[in-house]
């Protein structure tokens, strides 16, 4: 067990490693920063001096040897534009984000999975029917669409929910949080519907799909025939079964919802890490930009492990070995 | 109440609806079975053995469906009852050990969950009870180190070990009736006698009632009080163990008691049956086993011949019934 974790975290250093190398030189042959830097009327010396500064005349390979090493001890750069520690920016940002996804996440969840398993467990049932082609629907509908009827019909049309921003916010431990406010749930609701649709889609295809496998297995029968009832049979004895592609899913939806929870932020104005994304990537804020990288790939990387580790709590033959 | 047997099939169809035609899989099937009896249920592969136990039960998943007929638990009639009350006679009253022990047990819960599964259906134990029961029920099918065993998942045991795991889960709750589906074929030689002996014993013991079904009359031969032999979902014959094997009426019987490599088979050279069971799904006018049949003539094309009583205990379908000590 021990060796196994010890394996898992060099191979996750490995990855990061990796990323770092594609991030800089993605960097390197994207514009030159300088000019984010220097006023507009700035002379040729001035440029050179400012060049020199920011490290940007030394050769390819000594850049990154000071790029990885300021990484490592935690110096990630100052935001060109803010002016500010680049990770202090996105640390700001980053509960908004993680508190709309979990939210998300935990929708979708709520969701697909009773529908999957019933889905999964009567086929040819109508109420099936009807959820499948639900499920077509929300994996089929772009986000920014479904978002932007949401905001029609329940901001401006019926004025039931806010159609942009957090809300109210409580700071606890130096977090600032919404879901901790009622006004902060009257915001999250449409995000967090926008933003979880296709996931729950997915999810619930995927856990039909597995509770279609496990139903023809013997083993469900013979649970039947010591006298379990229908729920003991379809949840503990299938959905047990039928969760390793589900948990596989989960781990990369999560983490692209993280990643990429942009499109949703810009909608809704949520003043997440997304809508920082956007905001660096047009005014070329490169530490900013390449903070975010690294932070999302640190994020994967660790879903990815927690993922592995959740087999391992659901299957004893993998715990095992 | 003296004469009601344990169970009663009568005229029991279950038929699979399948998109290429009707798979009439069990076709008016009777039998009875009284307290601490056992009975074979014999035939080919095919013949219906494993729907029947599973009709029982009613373990029947679309598009198989119960068209007609009833199964007398005690003289109530199973096939009409709900499911929540099937769910009371499943493991309590009636339990069943699958085919296959190396799919019947679920590979995520350990042992000890899935046999507490059952106590916790069925009875009013706590916990230490239960615990206590399982060991000594896992004991007793001769599992030893029980108690440790129970943490143990169903990858960690041999195909054997699963099948004794399997049979303590069906006598666990102490069931009337157990309903044993080939419990020792996919087991080698050695473990298969050392099973059957000990589901004997326990059955005995417990004065409990079992349904032995197999394609091995060898089998059955030595565990049975009575045979019923399945010909593509319909009984061919049926009576004690001694006359049918002893003198079978049925020329099908004979054929599958000449076909035992066994001291039973009293013939020089093993014979088999010739020929395949017809497609189940257009079965031919007439008797089923005709083609097959060296004593098949013009009449057994034309009319099915009907479940009637010929010598002895023995009742079998049949045109022209084998008399005892007639060659087939
Ligand atoms: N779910 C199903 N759908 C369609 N046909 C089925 C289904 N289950 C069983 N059958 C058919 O019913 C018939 C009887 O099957 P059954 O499993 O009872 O045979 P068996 O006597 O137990 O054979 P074996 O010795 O191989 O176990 C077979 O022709 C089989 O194809
Ligand atoms: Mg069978």
């Amino acid at each position: 067990m021990l060796g196994y974790l010890l394996k898992r975290l060099i191979q996750m250093t490995l990855v990061l490693w990796v990323v770092s190398v594609i991030v800089f030189l993605m960097m390197s042959f994207t514009g030159d920063p300088v000019f984010m830097v220097v006023p507009i009327d700035a002379s040729d010396a001035e440029i050179a001096q400012a060049r020199r500064l920011l490290g940007l005349d030394d050769s390819l390979p000594v850049q990154y040897w000071k790029f990885l090493t300021s990484l490592l001890q935690g110096d990630f750069g100052r935001s060109y534009v803010f002016r500010q520690p680049a990770m202090t920016l996105i640390l700001e940002r980053m509960p908004a984000t993680v508190e709309l996804v979990l939210v998300a996440m935990a929708l979708a969840i709520a969701v697909a999975i009773p529908l999957g398993v019933y889905a999964g467990a009567n086929p040819q049932s109508r109420i099936s029917r009807v959820i499948m082609a639900g499920s077509l629907l929300g994996i089929s509908l772009p986000g920014f669409w479904i978002g932007m009827v949401l905001i029609y019909l329940f901001a401006v049309h019926w004025g039931i929910f806010p159609s942009s921003g957090r809300g109210d916010t409580v700071e606890i431990f130096g977090i600032r949080l919404s879901i901790l406010t009622w006004d902060g749930w009257t915001h999250i609701v449409l995000p967090a519907v926008t933003l979880s649709l296709a996931t729950m889609a997915i999810i619930l295809r995927i856990t039909r799909a597995g509770m279609m496998e496990v139903g023809r297995q013997d083993f469900m029968k013979f649970a039947r025939a010591k006298g379990a009832t229908r729920g003991d049979v379809l949840y503990k004895h299938g959905l047990k079964n039928a969760l390793i592609p589900v948990v596989t899913i989960f781990g990369l939806q999560l983490g692209d919802l993280i990643a990429f929870a942009t499109i949703t932020e810009t909608i809704f104005s949520w003043p997440g890490m997304g809508k920082l994304l956007i905001d660096s990537i047009y005014r070329a804020d490169r530490p900013v930009i390449v903070v975010y990288l690294m932070l999302v790939a640190l994020i994967f990387v660790v879903i990815n492990f927690l993922v592995d580790v959740i087999y391992m709590l659901i299957d004893p033959r993998i715990r095992l070995k | 109440m003296t004469d009601q047997p344990l169970l009663a099939v009568r005229d029991l169809r279950t038929h699979f609806h399948t998109f290429s035609g009707t798979v009439k899989a069990v076709d008016g099937v009777s039998f009875e079975i009284g307290q601490g009896e056992v009975m074979g249920l014999v035939g080919e592969s095919g013949g219906g053995k494993s729907v029947v136990g599973f009709s029982i039960l009613g373990l029947i998943d679309s598009p198989g469906k119960i068209e007609a007929g009833e199964i007398l638990l005690d003289g109530k009639n199973l096939v009409a009852a709900s499911e929540a009350e099937l769910r009371k006679v499943r493991g309590r009253e009636i339990s069943m050990v699958f085919q296959d022990p190396m799919t019947s047990l679920n590979p995520l819960h350990s042992v000890g969950r899935q046999m507490d599964e059952v106590l916790r259906l069925h009875t009013d134990l706590d916990a230490k009870a239960r615990q206590a029961a399982c060991v000594e029920m896992l004991e007793s099918v001769g599992i030893s180190r029980a108690a440790e065993r129970l943490k143990a998942y169903p990858h960690q045991f041999s195909g054997g070990m699963r099948q004794r795991v399997v049979i303590a889960i069906a006598l666990l709750a102490r069931p009337r009736l157990i309903i044993a589906d080939e419990p020792t074929t996919a087991l080698d030689v050695t473990i298969q006698s050392q099973i059957l002996k000990l589901m004997r014993a326990q059955i005995a013991e417990k004065g409990a009632s079992m349904i032995l079904i197999t394609h091995d009359l060898a089998v059955v031969s030595e565990m049975a009080d009575h045979i019923t032999v399945l010909y593509c979902g319909k009984v061919v014959e049926r009576g004690r163990t001694r006359d049918l094997i002893n003198a079978p009426s049925h020329p099908y019987t004979r054929g599958l008691i000449d076909s035992i490599p066994d001291t039973v088979n009293r013939h020089d050279r093993l014979s088999q049956i010739p020929g395949t069971v017809p497609d189940i799904r257009n079965l031919p006018k007439g008797c089923n086993f005709r083609d097959r049949c060296p004593r098949a003539q013009a009449l057994c094309a034309e009319v099915e011949p009907q479940l009637e009583p010929q010598h002895g205990t023995l009742s079998s379908a049949c045109h022209f019934p084998l008399k005892p000590g007639e060659a087939a």
